[in-house]
């Protein structure tokens, strides 16, 4: 009997369960991705997508990757997996390449699906397609920098499986048509764009700009500069620009550049909130509060999953947050080519004929110098975060000899004494430990003043800039003074050197091709622009000539470009030791190459532009090889 | 019984498995050979200057680098076939072959290569005397005309190790010296003193060769490389 009612039971159930809407209930929305059609009817879902395609923006420097901003021997690197860098003779010549049209398709099928959108605001459609043709257009400039001409495609393209992908393979474009491409973009996007100073991390009018600044310059150095090396150039112009085009690049160049200094763009202007020059210009890197400086930025936030470690990698060592820090070490020709306040060049004096110079101070070397210096590096005798450093590297005493240790802070007896003392800081300089400043300095740009900046579970949001306005000086004082015209390039240079607290100015008569080099040297360190601007003058394979560099030569020739660079050299302070002599206690510099650094980097002319895979070339025999290679 | 069943059907799937497809012959061919200038080999830095094989029958061909020793010799391992040999622009310390050489492979092949190099050194002597290293020379310009190039530096190089260039890093160098005057080509006088380094053993003998760098060109040309007794 109860398995008839059972029975009955499920029979009755079944039939219930049919109804008419079967289809529809199962025909359910997915509930994690969204459609096309959902996407370009919402702003904040194109704004999501749209960040999706800033985040992967190419950068050359990064914060995410310390390593990047502090290339081609302005600094040591302080750890000890890195030393090979500097026991090497060169690059490959596949290093620094880039070819994602992966991320050029992506942002091709964003543009093409936000055109065809019905339902955004127009003016808001009009914002979404002038960034991602920004974005674009900045992938095509890094490539360009990197590889030369490329493929320039500007659609989205879909193979249709007939076997024969010849129409999908096309040739590279010359070298100019890409810069000429950039250009030309800036130009349609910059009265679409937001005249917004304070957008940093979205396109603005101000970005654009400076982007047209930038790409112009490069070309224009480009065509210029090639002339003197001839081997790095195809008959079909891939690599190498006409030298004819010179002037006319360099004077989009200024335009542009003088566009966002005539305030077209938006108040930018130079930071000047600090009275302390030299506080003043750390803090333009990490004030993200009203700063006039930055134009375009990669942001970051704490807390909100975006962080990076730069601060925590590069703390000085001794009250560093967690136990490493202190690996970017700038290295000695960079620090000594900081001009003293009268503008002129000096090495930092540590020898008078063969004598050594006695100082009160530990860094009274450094005084009187670019307040950029103290700005950019961490010297001995300041301070991070309020906390002193402690570089120094051990005690001379009155016969010569050197008595140091081998761990931070170490302690010995020294002659004459019965208790130990500390004969070297606690931020070393010791040859060979890692995260001690073995330059004898630290890196000071980009670190992050906050608490919890160098502590792993907090990390660091300070942003990195990657267009802001001092280059935008520099870049119109380098383009006006390509097309003779000495005195405005004086008075861009000016505008820089007076906030860096240098007394004398320049005048027409001064600017020279050497000045405007260095200019960009010490106000661009640490920036990610220093390899670009010797890949554009041909003096790559000129200052990374694979020589090494003797001790003699390492303080002449300051502030000339085309010094040889090809190893970091060091500096150490040292306290020297001779009670009753008035030179007791006083401080003392030695230079010295670290025992770490047996090679010497080699530029060669195959690495002024980066190979192209054989792969690639396989796949699209139409690529033509890079030169040298 | 169990394991005799076990490798009695491994051995049957591999003899089923196996096909005449799996089988390629080895590398036959040795290419051999010296860059030369009227009989005599150049001497060039190792493995910094290279020429290209290509082998045109195949569809996507990729080039075969093939490096020169530093005493200007090649030698590279082959499949037999037909090859074209090329020199990239600019590669080199002398005026190749424009031109694609086209080569026949098969088993070995001794071929030297003739190229115009720019100058040459000439009445190498060395010398030593209490840690320093002499070298005296003179270098003739061989290309002439508008190809010619001028002499940027003549340098000294010396090495622990019978691998000695000037751009290898401490690899290929000890120490080098450039020639202070090299207004006269035809009298060059160098001398570097042998550094000591506490960390490596002594050694009774250095070996050392001299380099030259002509504007415009990268890869520098050499003399051969010479065992110094000290």
């Amino acid at each position: 009997m109860k398995k008839y009612i059972f029975l009955a039971g499920i029979i009755t159930m079944l039939a219930w369960s049919c109804t008419k809407n079967d289809e529809e209930f199962l025909d359910r929305p997915p509930s994690s991705l969204l459609t096309q059609d959902q996407i370009f009817k919402d702003p904040s879902a194109v704004l999501s997508v749209l960040g999706d395609l800033y985040n992967r923006y190419e950068d050359f420097g990064r914060l995410d990757d310390w390593a990047s901003v502090a290339q081609f021997n302005v600094a040591y690197w302080s750890e000890v997996g890195r030393y090979q860098e500097f026991q090497n003779d060169g690059w490959g010549y596949g290093s620094w390449g880039i070819w994602d049209y992966g991320y050029i398709r992506e942002i091709n099928l964003f543009l093409e699906r936000c055109e065809e959108a019905t339902e955004l605001e127009e003016s808001l459609k009009a914002r979404f397609l002038a960034e991602g043709r920004f974005l674009r257009a900045s992938y095509y400039f890094e490539m360009v920098k990197r590889m030369g001409g490329v493929p320039l495609i500007l659609e989205s393209e879909t193979y249709d499986f007939s076997g024969d992908a010849s129409y999908l393979q096309h040739p590279r474009e010359t070298e100019a048509a890409i810069y000429d491409f950039v250009i030309g973009e800036a130009d349609a996007l910059k009265d679409i764009l937001p005249t917004d100073v304070n957008s940093k991390s979205r396109a603005t009018k101000g970005a654009v700009l400076a982007m047209k600044a930038r790409a112009a310059l490069y070309a224009g150095s480009i065509a210029k500069y090639g002339t003197t090396t001839p081997q790095v150039s195809l008959p079909g112009n891939e690599v190498g620009i006409p030298a004819s085009m010179a002037d006319g690049y360099y004077t989009q160049a200024l335009s542009a550049a003088e566009a966002i200094i005539n305030g077209d763009a938006g108040a930018y202007g130079l930071y000047t909130k600090k009275p302390n020059l030299s506080e003043n210009f750390e803090a333009l890197f990490y004030d993200k509060a009203n700063n006039p400086e930055a134009i375009f930025v990669e942001d970051y936030k704490v807390g909100a999953g975006k962080i990076h470690y730069f601060t925590g990698w590069n703390q000085p060592r001794y009250g560093a947050e967690e136990e490493e820090g202190g690996r970017i070490n700038p290295s000695l020709q960079l620090v000594q080519s900081f001009e003293m306040l009268d503008g002129t060049y000096a090495p930092l004096e540590n020898e008078v004929g063969g004598n050594p110079v006695y100082y009160d101070n530990i860094d009274d070397i450094f005084q009187n110098r670019d307040a950029r210096l103290a700005g950019t590096v961490i010297l001995p005798g300041s301070t991070f975060k309020s906390k002193p450093v402690d570089i120094w590297a051990g005690v001379v005493l009155a016969d010569g000899s050197i008595v140091s240790g081998d761990s931070r802070g170490q302690e010995k007896t020294l002659p004459g004494a019965t208790e130990q003392v500390q004969v070297v800081g606690f931020d070393g300089p010791i040859d060979g430990l890692e995260f001690t400043a073995q330059s004898g300095f630290y890196i000071r740009k980009y670190q992050d003043p906050n608490t919890g900046s160098g502590r792993r579970g907090t990390q660091s949001d300070v942003w990195f800039i990657r267009y802001r306005y001092g280059e935008v000086l520099l870049n119109a004082a380098e383009a006006a003074f390509e097309l003779a015209q000495p005195d405005v390039a004086a008075g861009y240079l000016n505008e820089l050197r007076a906030r860096a607290g240098i007394t004398v100015p320049l005048t027409g008569a001064d600017v020279s091709f050497d000045k405007i080099a260095h200019e960009r040297y010490v106000e661009l360190a640490f920036e990610g622009l220093h390899f670009f601007d010797l890949k554009r003058w041909r003096l790559a394979h000129v200052v990374l000539d694979g020589n090494p560099i003797s001790e003699t030569e390492v303080t002449q020739n300051i502030g000339v470009a085309s010094k040889r660079e090809t190893q970091p050299y060091s500096i150490w302070p040292y306290r020297y030791h001779n009670p009753g002599d008035p030179n007791d206690g006083k401080w003392l510099y030695k230079t010295l190459r670290l025992s770490r650094i047996t090679g010497a980097d080699r530029f060669q002319l195959g690495n002024y532009y980066s190979e192209i895979g054989q792969d690639l070339i396989n796949n699209n025999p139409k690529l033509v090889r890079n030169p040298n290679q | 019984m169990k394991t005799k069943f076990y490798l009695l059907i491994l051995s049957t799937l591999l003899v089923v498995t196996s096909c005449e497809l799996d089988n390629f012959d080895e590398p036959d061919a040795i290419f051999t050979g010296r860059i030369m200038y009227n009989g005599e080999a150049i001497p060039v830095a190792r493995n910094q200057v290279r020429f290209e094989l290509w082998q045109p029958e195949y569809e996507t061909p990729a080039p075969i680098d093939v490096a020169i020793a530093q005493d200007g010799s090649f030698s590279s391992r082959l499949f037999s076939g037909k090859y074209e040999l090329r020199f990239l622009q600019g590669e080199g310390p002398f005026k190749a072959p424009t031109n694609a050489i086209n080569i026949e492979l098969s088993g070995g092949k001794q071929m030297d290569i003739e190229v115009t190099p720019y100058h040459l050194i000439r009445n190498l002597q060395f010398s030593h005397s209490s840690g320093t290293i002499s070298a005296t020379c003179s270098v003739d310009q061989i290309l002439t005309g508008a190809d010619a190039k001028d002499v940027e530096r003549v340098v000294l190089v010396i090495n622990r190790t019978q691998f000695v260039d000037a751009n290898s890093g401490s690899e290929g160098s000890i120490a080098q010296v450039d020639a202070t005057d090299i207004s006269n080509l035809s009298s060059l006088e160098m001398s570097v003193e042998i550094p000591i380094d506490p960390k490596k053993p002594d050694q009774d003998y250095m070996f050392a060769r001299i380099g030259v760098k002509m504007i415009g060109v990268e890869d520098m040309i050499y003399s051969q490389v010479e065992k110094i007794a000290l």
